[in-house]
């Protein structure tokens, strides 16, 4: 028991430290693909520290919520990679790791994140605020209906047993879950600012939408705040990696199960950041008007990949 | 290779051409509505060769066969070649309201499934699902048909729609007897040719290969 | 051999005009063709009244009464109706409307529309059947469009998209046939031959007959013209040539509905209930009544009498719907005098408006002066068609609405209101026609006007006596689709 929980503060600790490697990653591979040098993995620590050591200033008209939200968001985004199941299924948190909880736990951070931005009364802020909102509203549905095929095949609404039973039972194709996974791939670009929906490297006002919801913070909360984003990416990467390609996930905490799951994941991880920078390379920015389209599309997906289990494979 | 096995592939076929036809009512562009039509014979193909495999039905390895060379090869081949000659390669269509039609399009697969349910337990060869999805890919065509105010389009959705017929008759039954293919075959190429040479006429006659130009027949 | 012989005539016609059709002798050719058609299928005839039933070449082909009879009706409409393009043709070509690529386009096209027609009807193989109906969509399409003006290319188009998606659906049908099929005679060749299937069609899984019915009666619907599928008709009868008009009229529906019915006598055998028959009266009846309330609103000559097909295939969808041997006998006739008349009335239509100029029926005026042929063609025709005794088409319609009457009472009205709107709105369009003031110009080639009268005696005789063994060999058909 002790041991599980170790592994799960250490499993904590190491997600969290590992988000900007991510971010860096993918950074790097977009770099390369563009053929610029790029600024080498390290860069968002680099960042961090540098804005770690900067004092902050905060606008004389915020709130306390305007303060504190950076830490509930970081704190939220915290709590979502934890109990996502990434080197071994049944730890501790496991049950805490209901995926409707899970999109609620994404919702908490982003309402604070939206409130704080509106909070300070620029117009940049509610704009963004605005923006956010509009495709909040339409990519979580779309999640939810994702996590909803999974969980019919497993019988179950925690992230721990869907994993578990995914990579454990005897191999079947599932088509549905291929609808599910191209739907989840579009709501992950667009809950994490990615190209298609929004642009991570721009500050152009016109078409920004999360950066203009942190244009107010500066030095230790802007650090938080990028942290949180990084970690964001990290656990929808994640969970996208545990639903749909499981295999090699520990399924005890076994000392040579949990290494091997390592290296499987890292392996995954450093794959799937090639394919987001790759993705991200090869499409266009789409017009904000368009975004709707784009999501509802992948709603649409979701909901046909929950029809084709059904209808396919339901009582079979 | 197992019974499950081919079974669970067949049914990853089938989710891909209901994926395709998905996309073909999505998407925008000819040229990609072409490349569309192309992929959904080829899985078209692969899942007529699979079902030859597992039945021991050597006249569906001639149909797989045809099928790659007539809608993988040929017809996209002509295609290419009219929107090339009509010079309508890069024409982007206006489709007003996607996500509606996808929603329509969900509800034409509820419908394909439903209508289908009662008789696919009898289906001797494959899953029960494959025969509703026949329907449905073979209804969202027929929608795209409808949405669709060009002249490539629609018969790229005619074209699509006896895709889904072709994948009702594999999945259904051991495939039609090979005489009937192969006029169906003859017919869907005749088809595309006479098509081709009336596009020629309808763009003489109208400039313009959008269907709106030409609804002046109305009752009077 | 005769079978062979009767579609093998048609190919070889197909070739030779393809590659000379272009001349002027090319219509004599043609009508000279359609005329060898003719005598292969009369022997043809000859042998199935002598011998009964038969099967050929590797039971690939099967003749009985029922389809003879079509065979017989398409070869006689094809050959009368090539007599009749043969001056049409000629005239349009002095009209400066087709050229001579064209005309041999016109010609190839003909003949394989003849051979799809005949191979439809003689084919044993549903899938056969199928691949044939589509062929004549492909076969008449370019005929439909054969003027190149907007309008023709419009209705063209129509008729390209509607039947391709039409005759689809019946594709998705006679797939669901072949799976109900294969439950019982097992996969391979033999599963879609009708006369095995009609061997055991008691057998077959009923849900799946029902769906396949269903998706038949949507798809060769279609090509019936039955309402609400009927929107490609009218436009592609008024704006083909007026022989394509006439043997869309005479011959591609009747086929249409043959195919139809073929596979009704499976479902039916496999249903044990009066779905398909109800299915049946209640598309008939809805094209009758909205056919015939349709026809008053008409301008265009050819329309009208397209709107007027609408309604008789109606009416003989109904008769079949209704089913049993005196309703079935009457819709065997009204076929047969549906096809005879309505051909005429195109013939003469034809040539009216090619002798105005316009096929709109304000211009059209006082036929009767400028050539009482067509003007007396015209007239009687008409009063054919709309039912008039002494003529057939009152014969079958007489039986028709009577055994509605005594089976189905809730239909009648219906059926009598609408032939009365007919009456009123084809009579009062005709009349000003034939014997207003004239507006005529003189035609290039005389017009052919033998077919029209020759159809005329056949109906007018088909009223008042019908020969025993035909008789005979339309109560074997009756007996046969029950």
């Amino acid at each position: 028991m002790n041991e599980a929980i170790a592994i799960q503060v250490a499993k904590t600790i190491l997600v969290v430290l590992l988000a900007p490697l991510f971010t860096g990653w993918v950074n790097q591979c977009r770099a390369w693909l563009q053929n610029r040098r790029g600024p080498g993995l390290l860069q968002p620590y680099r960042a961090l520290r540098k804005l770690f050591h900067k004092d902050a200033i905060v606008a004389h008209r915020a709130s306390f919520l305007f303060r504190a939200t950076p830490y509930i968001r970081f704190g939220s985004m915290v709590l979502a990679a934890s109990i996502i199941p990434t080197l071994v299924t049944g730890l501790p948190i496991a049950p805490a790791a209901d995926v409707i909880a899970l999109v609620g736990i994404f919702a908490l951070g982003r309402v604070f994140m939206a409130l704080a931005a509106m909070d300070i009364g620029t117009a940049f802020g509610t704009m963004g605020a605005r923006r956010e909102m509009l495709i909040a509203f339409l990519a979580e549905p779309a999640l939810l209906m994702v996590f909803f095929t999974p969980a019919l095949i497993s019988q179950s609404t925690s992230l721990s047993t869907i994993v578990h039973t995914l990579a454990y039972q005897p191999f079947v194709i599932h088509p549905g879950l291929a609808f599910a996974a191209l739907a989840f791939l579009m709501v992950l670009l667009a809950e994490n600012a990615r190209i298609p929906i929004d642009n991570p490297a721009t500050h152009l006002e016109l078409t920004m939408i999360h950066e203009a919801l942190m244009l107010e913070y500066s030095a230790r909360h802007l650090a938080l705040m990028d942290w949180a984003s990084n970690l964001k990416l990290l656990a929808y990467t994640t969970i996208g990696v545990a639903l749909f390609v499981p295999w090699g996930i520990a399924r005890a905490v076994d000392g040579s199960a949990i290494w091997v799951a390592l290296l499987c994941l890292l392996a995954k991880l450093a794959a799937a950041g090639a394919a987001l920078a790759l993705l991200e390379t090869l499409s266009a920015k789409l017009r904000i008007f368009r975004a709707p389209e784009f999501l509802a599309m992948a709603f649409l997906l979701a909901v046909l990949g929950l029809l084709t289990h059904v209808l396919l494979e339901g009582a079979a | 290779m197992s019974a499950s096995m081919s079974t669970q592939l067949i049914n990853l076929f089938a989710s891909l051409l209901l994926l395709i036809a998905f996309a073909m009512l999505a998407q925008r562009r000819v040229l990609s509505l072409i490349h569309l039509f192309a992929w959904q014979g080829a899985v078209l193909a692969l899942n007529t060769t699979l079902v030859a495999f597992v039945t021991d039905q050597h006249h569906l390895y001639y149909s797989a066969l045809l099928t790659l060379v007539l809608k993988v090869i040929l017809l996209p081949w002509i295609l290419h070649r009219l929107i090339d000659k009509l010079n309508v390669r890069w024409d982007v269509e206006t489709l007003v309201n996607i996500p509606t039609t996808m929603l329509i399009g969900v509800v034409l697969v509820i419908i394909g499934f439903n209508v289908a349910m009662p008789i696919s337990h009898l289906s001797a060869t494959v899953t029960r699902g494959t025969l509703g999805i026949a329907l449905a890919s073979v209804l969202l065509s027929f929608m795209m048909m409808i949405t669709r105010r060009k002249a490539v389009p629609q018969v790229i959705g005619f074209l699509a729609m006896e895709n889904g017929l072709f994948f009702a008759a594999t999945s259904a039954t051991y495939g039609m007897p090979l005489v009937v293919e192969l006029g169906v075959a003859l017919d869907v190429l005749v088809g595309t040719f006479i098509f081709g040479i009336f596009t020629f006429h309808l763009r003489e006659a109208f400039d313009s290969l959008d269907i709106e130009h030409i609804e002046k027949l109305k009752e009077r | 051999m005769y079978p062979l012989l009767v579609l093998l005539t048609p190919i070889a016609g197909a070739v030779i005009l393809g590659l000379w059709g272009h001349r002027a002798s090319a219509g004599g050719v043609n009508a000279a063709i359609s005329l060898l058609t003719l005598i292969a299928a009369a022997l043809l005839t000859a042998q199935v009244v002598e011998y009964g039933p038969m099967l050929a070449f590797d039971e690939l082909f099967f003749v009985d009464s029922f389809n003879v009879f079509l065979v017989a009706l398409t070869a006689l409409v094809g050959f009368t109706t090539a007599l009749f393009s043969r001056p049409y043709m000629l005239i349009e070509m002095h009209h400066g409307r087709i050229n001579a690529r064209r005309l041999r386009l016109y010609h190839a096209s003909y003949q394989l529309f003849m051979f799809t027609m005949l191979l439809a009807l003689l084919t044993n193989n549903l899938g056969i059947m199928w691949v044939a109906m589509e062929a004549a969509t492909l076969a008449t399409v370019l005929l439909v469009s054969l003027y190149r003006t907007p309008a023709s290319l419009e209705a063209a188009w129509k008729y390209f998209i509607l039947c391709g998606v039409g005759i689809a659906q019946a594709l998705f049908g006679t797939v669901l046939m072949y799976f109900a099929s294969e439950q019982v005679l097992g996969a391979g060749g033999t599963a879609l031959l009708w006369t095995h299937l009609d061997a055991v069609k008691s057998q077959l899984e009923p849900s799946v007959l029902t769906l396949a019915f269903v998706f038949l009666l949507v798809g060769y619907g279609t090509k019936v013209g039955l309402v609400p599928l009927h929107s490609w008709l009218p436009d592609a009868h008024a704006e083909g040539p007026t022989p394509v008009s006439a043997v869309l009229s005479g011959l591609l529906l009747n086929v249409a509905l043959y195919a139809l019915v073929r596979n009704k006598v499976l479902a039916d055998g496999a249903l044990g209930s009066d779905l398909t028959g109800n299915l049946m009266m209640g598309f008939g009846l809805l094209s009758v009544v909205i056919a015939a309330f349709s026809l008053s609103r008409q301008q265009d000559a050819k329309r009208l009498f397209a709107y007027s097909s609408v309604e008789h295939m109606g009416l003989i969808t109904f008769a079949f719907g209704m089913g049993g041997p005196v309703a079935t006998f009457a819709a065997l006739l009204h076929m047969t005098v549906h096809s005879l008349t309505k051909s005429a009335i195109f013939f003469v239509v034809g040539h009216a408006s090619q002798k105005a100029g316009t096929q709109m029926m304000d211009s059209i005026r006082g036929l009767v002066d400028t050539n009482p042929t067509i003007g007396w063609g015209l007239m009687l025709g008409s009063l054919a068609i709309l039912g008039m005794p002494p003529f057939g088409v009152f014969a079958s319609e007489f039986l028709i609405i009577t055994t509605a009457m005594r089976e189905h009472p809730w239909a009648t009205p219906f059926l009598l209101a609408a032939l009365g709107v007919a009456f009123a709105a084809v009579f009062g369009k005709v009349q000003p026609m034939v014997f207003g003031e004239t507006t005529g110009r003189r035609l290039p080639h005389p017009p052919a006007i033998l077919p029209v009268f020759a159809h005329l005696a056949l109906v007018l005789v088909l009223g008042v006596y019908i020969p025993p063994y035909l008789a005979q060999w339309y109560r074997q058909a009756a007996a046969l689709i029950g």
